[in-house]
């Protein structure tokens, strides 16, 4: 069983403070920490073990900076066997569907029983490249994935729909599937193991290697003219309470006992 | 004149509240701009449900078909890419729900068709589709203006638009053909754990309810011998046997079906069988754990009354 995982490094967004530059067309990331997706991270989790299970190699795929080695270097210490890195020059501005692209040239060469990605990127949400892929390679596929058993030359997922309910479908092999949170748990990385994986050589390639025009990715291929970021307004509905942490506490609780939260 | 199409999403019989989301965003950006609005039905037997859409649309297009009585996003995707290229729409509109995340993103590749997932506004202005998204987990607005195209496909999420849609509208119901299945990719509905098989010993479609009605209240899933696929009364892909699929579940209940060996072929390694027939001599008597003897018509009733009890 080969296993092609699609991996995205993202800034970790949940603490922080995000600042936008004037022109509103990007957001400031100097001061952001960068993580794995957390999407992905099941995902690579998922692959290896597979892996594990019925044998077999991981390849993972990022497209993005030299930065990105990192998120490949995770997925190595997991458990993955190669690495591979798409440049980003070229890629600048491209919607989902031209990271698509990017991702399909890539991965086709790549002989694989299955293709995972995640559901969706933390950061655009767009959740469309892993399905974007599928159609690309013409495989059949499964979207928000919660459960995985492996057959004879099929494959049977779990996947999670709407209040709380499932559905098994089962398809033929290869097939794509994104992958949701809680379908395992991802394994701890210390940073020795990432030291242990120092030697993997990462395979790295471009948009001109794997024969892209201009016109199929970065601003000239997305169907967006222009994109205009703001910061929603915060705090508008809610009244903050203020003082020191006792009067803060003092506050709220003459709010429960006033809205009889107390019996 | 132009149109908006709205794929309306329904789940066990019953519209979900995003179909009727989407026809109120529909109906409102139709109105500012001269555009019909048309909900797109793809089911079986879905006469309730195009009457419930009916007064919230233009119009309800409707393709009718055995294989898509339950989501299979193997044929949803060619019904869907019948009825965008029957009707030629300015925009397609479909939830960003577990059913529109698993077919917006391959229509978009397969017709390259410009998509933006996940909006919660929409407008038009000279022709141009502006949207807005929340990224980052709500933490950045992104306000998108998409290039000139004949036809966008847009998801929208849950809840951002009012499902208190005004009724009141036309909505003359038209049927599209149903497209031939062919190079399907075999994405099916897998055999549950559980399965409460009809076969021609259920008479006649009317009886099917009294079969479900069972199976939902054991949790288990209808499915079914041939002749009951060959008349259509449930899609080909719920078919047990030969030339259809083999299960293993832990129940397998099999209603009113004799039992011939391309039918056991597909499920006689079940963990238990229990077999409902009239006729104590059939076949399926000879593989089954647990056999009754009666009318499963009037069996029926009264085994989900005794399960709904417990
Ligand atoms: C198809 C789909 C379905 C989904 N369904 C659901 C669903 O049903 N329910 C659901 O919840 N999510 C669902 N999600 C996931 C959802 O997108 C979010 O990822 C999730 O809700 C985030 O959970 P969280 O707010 O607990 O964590 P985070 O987003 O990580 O937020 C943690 C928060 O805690 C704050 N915080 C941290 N430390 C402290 C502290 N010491 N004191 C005070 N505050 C602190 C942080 O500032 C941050 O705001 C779904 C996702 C998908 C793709
Ligand atoms: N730049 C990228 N490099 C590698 N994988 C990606 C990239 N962008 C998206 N993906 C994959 O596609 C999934 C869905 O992302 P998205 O469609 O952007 O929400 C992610 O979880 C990744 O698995």
């Amino acid at each position: 069983m080969n296993i092609v995982v699609c991996v995205k490094q993202v800034p970790e967004v949940t603490d922080a403070e995000l600042e936008i530059n004037r022109e509103g067309t990007e957001i400031l990331k100097e001061d952001l920490e960068f993580d794995i997706n957390e999407w992905d991270n099941y995902a690579v989790e998922e692959a290896v073990l597979i892996k594990e299970a019925h044998g077999g190699k991981v390849t993972v795929v990022t497209l993005g900076d030299e930065d990105c080695e990192d998120v490949l270097r995770t997925a190595l210490a997991m458990g993955a066997d190669e690495a591979i890195r798409i440049d980003e020059q070229g890629f600048e501005f491209s919607d989902a569907a031209g990271i698509a692209q990017g991702l399909y040239h890539a991965v086709r060469d790549v002989p694989f029983d299955l293709l995972l990605t995640g559901a969706q990127g933390s950061d655009d949400g767009w959740a469309q490249v892993g399905l974007t892929l599928a159609e690309l390679l013409g495989i059949s596929y499964a979207s928000l994935v919660v459960g995985v058993e492996i057959g004879e030359g099929t494959i049977t997922v779990h996947r999670e729909l709407e209040s709380n309910t499932q559905e098994k479908v089962e398809m033929p092999l290869p097939a794509a599937l994104t992958i949701q949170t809680g379908i395992n748990n991802p394994r701890y990385v210390s940073i020795m193991g990432i030291q242990k994986v120092r030697r993997i050589e990462i395979k790295e390639t471009g948009s001109k290697e794997l024969g892209l025009s201009e016109a199929e990715i970065g601003s000239q291929g997305s169907s967006v003219a222009s994109q205009k970021l703001s910061l929603p307004p915060v705090g508008e509905g809610a009244e903050i309470l203020t003082g020191s942490l006792d009067e803060i506490c003092e506050k709220t609780a003459q709010i429960i006992r006033d809205k009889g939260g107390v019996m | 004149m132009d149109e908006i199409l709205v794929l309306a999403e329904h789940r066990q019989g019953e519209l979900r509240d995003i179909t009727f989301e989407m026809l109120f965003a529909a109906n409102t950006l139709g109105k500012e701009n001269g555009l019909a609005t048309a909900g797109l039905l793809l089911g079986h037997e879905t006469s309730g449900l195009a009457g419930k859409l009916k007064g919230a649309c233009d119009r309800v297009l409707v393709i009718e078909d055995p294989e898509l009585a339950h989501y299979n996003a193997d044929q949803y995707l060619m019904a869907l890419e019948t009825a965008v290229k029957d009707r030629k729409p300015l925009l397609t509109l479909i939830g960003h729900t577990a059913m529109g995340m698993d077919l917006a993103p391959a229509m978009a590749a397969r017709l390259c068709l410009p998509l933006v997932t996940d909006c919660v506004e929409l407008s038009l202005e000279e022709g141009r589709l502006g949207v807005l998204r929340q990224i980052y987990g709500g933490k950045i607005n992104a306000q998108l203006v998409m290039k000139p195209s004949d036809h966008y496909l847009i998801s929208l999420r849950t809840g951002a638009f009012d499902a208190e849609v005004e009724q009141g509208k036309s909505g003359d119901v038209e049927t599209i053909p149903a497209p031939a299945w062919t190079n399907l990719r075999g994405r099916q509905f897998a055999g549950a754990d559980i399965l409460v098989s009809i076969g021609r010993g259920i008479g006649k479609p009317e009886n099917i309810p009294l079969a479900q009605k069972f199976a939902d209240a054991i949790g288990a899933t209808l499915s079914c011998s041939r002749p009951v696929a060959d008349e259509e009364w449930l899609p080909k892909s719920r078919q047990v046997g030969t030339s259809g699929k083999t299960v293993r579940p832990k129940v397998y209940i099999a209603l009113g079906i004799s039992g011939a060996y391309q039918h056991q072929a597909g499920m006689k390694n079940a963990d238990t069988i229990i077999a409902v027939n009239k006729d104590p001599m059939a076949p399926i008597f000879a593989i089954a754990h647990y056999g009754i003897v009666e009318d499963l018509l009037q069996v029926l009733p009264v085994l989900t009354e005794h399960l709904a009890t417990k």
